[in-house]
């Protein structure tokens, strides 16, 4: 097991009061489907307010990992999991954990934009009401400050009201972002969030998640090799159920350490 | 040779397409013509007004109010019945059963519409009526309500079957988003999956409530034939169908106004079960608009 990101690439010049520790640790991660070995001892320190691009190839088991973050996998029939993994220093997979307040702390956005079909209000006050918030005001400020935070408050505060697949693809996506951010999480992982949408919603997207970083931990998974080297602090890449290169996003696209990470973004395959 | 061949293919398929098309319109055309010459000589004021429904006594009435009431309340039974059990089947088996049970149960519970009505309607008459008898003893031999009620376990399909169909066509993204922000399966079924399927399930209870009103033998054996304007479901009633059954099998003359009281009665009962048809298909359309 490496530690591989040590602490002679941090910056250590800013005058923290509290040295904050990794916000998520994972521990000899094992995934599999069945017989089939999803992830194969993964184990990876993410700080807090950073945001980590995860890279690979389709089938690289990327997807799998990020949604181990939130127990996402837990419906998959077969699915079976072994290491250790820590949010805030407590064990996610331990036995008593609620499932339920870790997902209220890890939110996700998916590659596709899947609003609910109900009103763009109603969306975004969901998290809220499934937590039994029943006083209105609280509610609709935190819609309206989730809104503002995803960029999307301007575009739809006259029409608060109407269904929310009105909007364009690039809208139900800020839209799922703000419906992420009203629960109020400390970490947001994203499933390839641009994947389904034109590159001036993507820029909108990545602009977004490049303001978020000040006040969350942000884990991405992006297919786009451009994407992650453009909004990510720290890459990961995947190949064939393995982390095989961890480190700075600078370090990853230019002078990486194993030969297939530079194969990869170098684009000789994948 | 070969243009022949398709063309002879393409034709037939069409005619057979037409048969059925013409067939639909005799009925009606034969349902329409012979109930005009009903309301020739029964006003059609007094056949929606008057209480009493006797064409087969000496002293005639005509009102179909009776034959309409004992319909709605066999219905409405069977629907208060059918409703909330084969709606929790349908939330059961789509958000919350494996895979698996759902493949075999759900061919189990279709089943259900699969039995004669006619081995129902004798079930409601010698099992289900002297069982309630047990705690309603002035429930009289023939009721509306264990006809409701055994009509009701023959619909369930109609209602879970269909419900489940949409429940389960809601994307899978729409549930990982709400367990996503921390909901739970029940929340997630209620507030996000249901809602979002509430046409295909209105679809399904229009489509029960249809059969209900056609139903036939059930409620001709189980429920009497006693024309009744009342709205106690202990008493014997009769519906339109089982009012049909009756004249068709007693020895009315043919071109009668008797006769033609079948009629009458069995035009109302289209106009109802194809409102019903036309409100389902309607919503089905912009339903289909909604996921495409």
């Amino acid at each position: 097991m490496t530690e591989i990101m040590t602490e002679k690439t941090e910056d250590l010049k800013i005058e923290a009061p509290i040295v904050e520790k990794y916000k998520l640790q994972t521990r000899d991660v094992n995934v599999y489907y069945g017989d089939f070995q999803a992830i194969k001892d993964v184990s990876m320190n993410i700080k807090p307010r950073s945001i980590t691009a995860f890279i690979g190839p389709s089938g690289c088991g990327k997807s799998t990992f990020l949604r181990l973050f939130n127990r996402m996998n837990d419906y998959i029939e077969d699915f079976k999991m072994e290491g250790k993994i820590k949010i805030d220093d407590n064990n996610i997979y331990k036995n008593k954990i609620q499932l339920e307040q870790l997902r209220k702390d890890v939110g996700m956005v998916f590659q596709k934009p899947n609003p609910f079909p109900k009103s763009i209000f109603e969306n975004v006050a969901y998290g809220l009401k499934i937590q039994g918030i029943k006083d209105k005001k609280l509610i609709a400020d935190r819609v309206e400050k989730a809104l503002v935070q995803a960029d999307l408050w301007n575009e739809v505060k006259d029409n608060l009201n109407k269904s929310a697949l009105t909007l364009s693809g690039g809208q139900q996506q800020r839209l799922c972002i703000a419906r992420t951010l009203a629960v109020e999480p400390s970490i947001i992982l994203m499933d390839e969030p641009t994947s389904a949408l034109d590159p001036i919603s993507t820029a909108k997207i990545e602009e977004l998640i490049h303001h978020l970083k000040k006040d969350y931990t942000i884990i991405i998974v992006t297919h786009n090799m451009q994407q992650a080297s453009r909004i990510s602090d720290y890459t990961a890449f995947f190949y064939m159920g393995e982390l095989i290169e961890f480190d700075k996003t600078k370090k990853i696209f230019t002078n990486p350490e194993k030969k297939r990470t530079e194969n990869y973004i170098t684009g000789r395959f994948g | 040779m070969r243009k022949i061949k398709e063309l002879i293919i393409e034709k037939s398929l069409l005619s057979s397409a037409l048969v059925t098309i013409a067939v639909t319109v005799g009925i009606i055309l034969v349902l329409a013509i012979e109930a005009f010459l009903f309301f020739k000589e029964v006003s059609f004021f007094d056949f929606l007004t008057d209480t009493q429904w006797t064409p087969l006594f000496t002293e005639k009435h005509y009102g179909i109010l009776p034959l309409l009431s004992g319909t709605l309340l066999t219905t409405f039974i069977a629907i208060s019945v059918a409703l909330p059990i084969g709606l929790s089947i349908s939330i059961y088996l789509s958000e919350y059963a494996p895979r698996s049970f759902r493949k075999t149960i759900k061919p189990l519970l279709e089943l259900l519409a699969a039995v004669p009505s006619v081995v129902y309607g004798f079930f409601a008459l010698v099992v289900v009526t002297p069982y309630l008898q047990q705690f309603m003893p002035s429930l009289s031999g023939f009721n509306s309500l264990s006809a409701g009620i055994v009509m009701g376990i023959m619909i369930i399909p109609f209602v879970s079957s269909l419900s489940e169909d949409a429940l389960f066509a809601v994307p899978k993204a729409l549930r990982e988003a709400s367990y996503g922000m921390g909901a739970t399966r029940l929340q997630t079924a209620f507030k996000v999956v249901v809602p979002a399927a509430s046409s295909g399930i209105i679809v399904s209870i229009i489509l029960a409530i249809s059969r209900a009103i056609g139903e036939t033998m059930i409620v001709a054996i189980a429920a009497g034939q006693q024309p009744r304007l009342t709205l106690d479901p202990t008493v014997p009633v009769e519906t339109i169908t089982a009012y049909i059954v009756q004249v068709s099998l007693g020895d009315v003359q043919h071109g009668s106004l008797e006769y033609r009281t079948i009629f009458a009665a069995g035009i109302t009962l289209f106009v109802f079960t194809f409102l019903l048809n036309t409100v389902s298909f309607r919503i089905r359309k912009k339903y289909r608009e909604k996921y495409e």
